[in-house]
């Protein structure tokens, strides 16, 4: 990406007519998308390529194929199991962000409500939020261990282990947008005579729908495309997420590039549909929890 | 008035009560298991004994450990800056007055959704087949052999498949920041004539320097977390060149008998993680402060 001509060529344009549109820029930022493009070129191609017409060279490889075939994909799907493998990643995923909206927001509201008054709710923030610091690779081997005496070296391991580690951010999060949302309304409800409990559930979960958003997305990109944590916890079990399949799979593609291609492609569609739909909410999640954090 | 609040603070002792259990059985107490390894000579099964200090000497004379610690900061410095220059260009680009503005930010975004271990596998395609093709077509010396295949570049494959993905966050962020700067900041300091580059330093710069703390802080951490892209494209290779710190403890800690070994080596891992962050945060909220 060439950088330098973005800060020449951006200023003037800002500075002395606000309707100019600055037509170089847009030109280099569209040859700089290359960058991001080209591979998934790369990868489409191969992917619809049959082996007979694949060779391992630029040439070969990049190539638009003679004939397109999803024979490719048909056979990738029954190599690396994927029906099975996506809905995995869409059980963990899905049940993460559940418990996460639940059990994060809860505990957010209350440490947020609670911290001025009460010291102790102050260190548990603290407490929680540090958690942050803590690298997988230190909770890796002893959760290990952990999961299997519990039982849960399974998918629902992985799912509570998920709510563990995004804990920290999203009570964060939460607890940070409350400062946003008046005492005042609870003070009504509570005076109308609903509990604290009922008054969260009908008047103060609904009104945090844009930090919910936020959590959501930040919790589904780690979750849905983490590796690691299924690896070493769901070793011994036969099943696998979506990316966990790649991994586990790739010495039975062998040398067989275009099925390779259509797995990895298989494995990024799902994520690829969810960012063009709910792109706006994903960037803006984002930004959000960026300067809310 | 009493009571009531008392009851208040029973039901948001109820709220806090599933996270915190989940935070202490998964975090805190697999951190402390994991601290008291360190201390034994345990290989993952079997008996073991204690062994005092000995993992944390044997730690600073370990050469496999040395060259991942290397390896690692190699890659994250060089990450870090890398990153935090081009999304923070890329951010201006972005946030200026230019055509498709929607399209190009959303393309821009999408190393981010993707899973670093199949854009991993895909990159690996890309360095081992198409660039040495380049090379022997273009007559490059340099990119003829696959740059995942040398011990002295490796590094480099892997760092430029970790920009690639990270520099999407890191604008986000950067352009969230722009769009807190006020317009009219600009035309007052086009007014007094100053210059582009004086703009940026002494405008635009210190205006984003919150965000430019929550970047680096997060691009430190995630860049020394580094995993799915080696195991990927290198697996550590060649001769260990690319061996990153959470590798080295998932590989040997898991599979090769080292747990209490690995376990020290976590250890220190953590304490330099927090270490790094710390420094990084006082640093930035010094510069702050003198705003």
């Amino acid at each position: 990406m060439s950088g330098t001509d973005i800060t020449k060529t951006k200023k003037p344009a800002k500075i002395k007519k606000d309707n100019h549109i600055n037509i170089p820029l847009t030109i280099v930022l569209f040859i700089g998308c290359l960058t991001v493009i080209f591979p998934l070129y790369m990868t489409v191609i191969i992917a619809l390529k049959s082996p007979a017409e694949m060779t391992n060279d630029a040439m070969g490889a990049l190539s638009f194929p003679k004939t397109f075939s999803l024979d490719n994909f048909a056979e990738a799907m029954r190599v690396t199991n994927f029906g099975t493998s996506l809905l995995n990643s869409v059980i963990i995923t899905g049940a993460t962000i559940l418990l996460a909206l639940i059990i994060h927001s809860m505990a957010g509201y209350a440490i947020g409500r609670a911290m001025t008054r009460h010291k102790s709710f102050k260190f548990i923030y603290f407490y929680i939020v540090s958690g942050m610091f803590v690298p997988f690779a230190i909770l890796m081997m002893p959760l290990v261990k952990q999961t299997a005496i519990l039982g849960i070296d399974n998918m629902f391991g992985v799912i509570i282990l998920y709510v563990v580690f995004y804990m920290p951010m999203n009570i964060m999060l939460y607890s940070g947008y409350l400062k946003n949302i008046p005492l005042a309304m609870e003070e009504a409800a509570s005076i109308d005579g609903a509990s604290t409990w009922r008054t969260y559930w009908t008047i103060i979960f609904p009104m945090m729908k844009p930090m919910h958003a936020t959590v959501a997305v930040l919790t589904a990109l780690g979750t849905w495309n983490d590796v690691m944590t299924p690896l070493v916890i769901m070793s011994g079990s036969e099943n696998t997420t979506l990316p966990l399949a790649q991994l586990n799979f790739q010495t039975q593609f062998g040398t067989n590039y275009n099925l390779a291609f259509a797995s990895y492609l298989l494995a990024l569609i799902p994520i690829l549909i969810f960012y063009i739909f709910c792109q706006k909410q994903i960037i803006g999640g984002i930004a959000n929890g960026a300067v809310k954090g | 008035m009493k009571h009531k609040l008392s009851s208040r603070t029973k039901t948001y002792i109820v709220m806090i009560l599933p996270a915190l259990i989940l935070f202490v059985a998964f975090n805190t107490i697999p951190l402390i298991t994991g601290a008291f390894y360190s201390f034994t000579n345990y290989r993952g099964y079997g008996s073991y004994e204690f062994v005092g200090l000995r993992n944390y000497i044997d730690l600073f004379q370990d050469a496999r450990v040395g060259q991942s610690y290397l390896f690692t900061f190699k890659y994250a410095i060089a990450g870090t800056v890398l990153v935090n220059l081009i999304s923070l260009l890329l951010a201006m680009g972005l946030n200026s007055k230019i055509k498709a503005k929607g399209f190009l930010r959303g393309m821009y975004f999408v190393p981010n959704v993707l899973g670093g271990l199949v854009v991993g596998y895909i990159f690996s395609f890309l360095f081992t087949y198409i660039i040495p093709t380049l090379g022997n077509a273009l007559n490059i010396e340099f990119l003829k052999n696959s740059i995942l295949a040398s011990e002295d570049w490796a590094w480099v494959g892997v760092l430029i498949v970790g920009v690639w993905q990270s520099v999407a966050m890191n604008t986000i962020i950067y352009i969230s920041g722009l769009q807190t700067i006020p317009a009219d900041i600009y035309e007052a300091s086009s007014i007094d004539g100053a210059n582009k580059w004086q703009t940026f330093t002494k405008l635009t710069l210190p205006m984003l320097v919150p965000f430019l703390s929550i970047n680096l802080v997060l691009s430190t951490k995630n860049m020394l977390m580094v995993f799915d892209q080696i195991v990927s494209l290198t697996k550590g290779g060649p001769s260990q060149s690319t061996e990153s710190i959470s590798y080295l403890i998932y590989r040997n800690g898991m599979d090769g008998g080292q747990f209490g070994f690995q376990s020290a080596n976590a250890v220190l891992f953590f304490v330099v993680i927090v270490t790094i962050s710390v420094i990084q945060m006082k640093m930035t909220s010094k510069k702050e402060e003198q705003l």
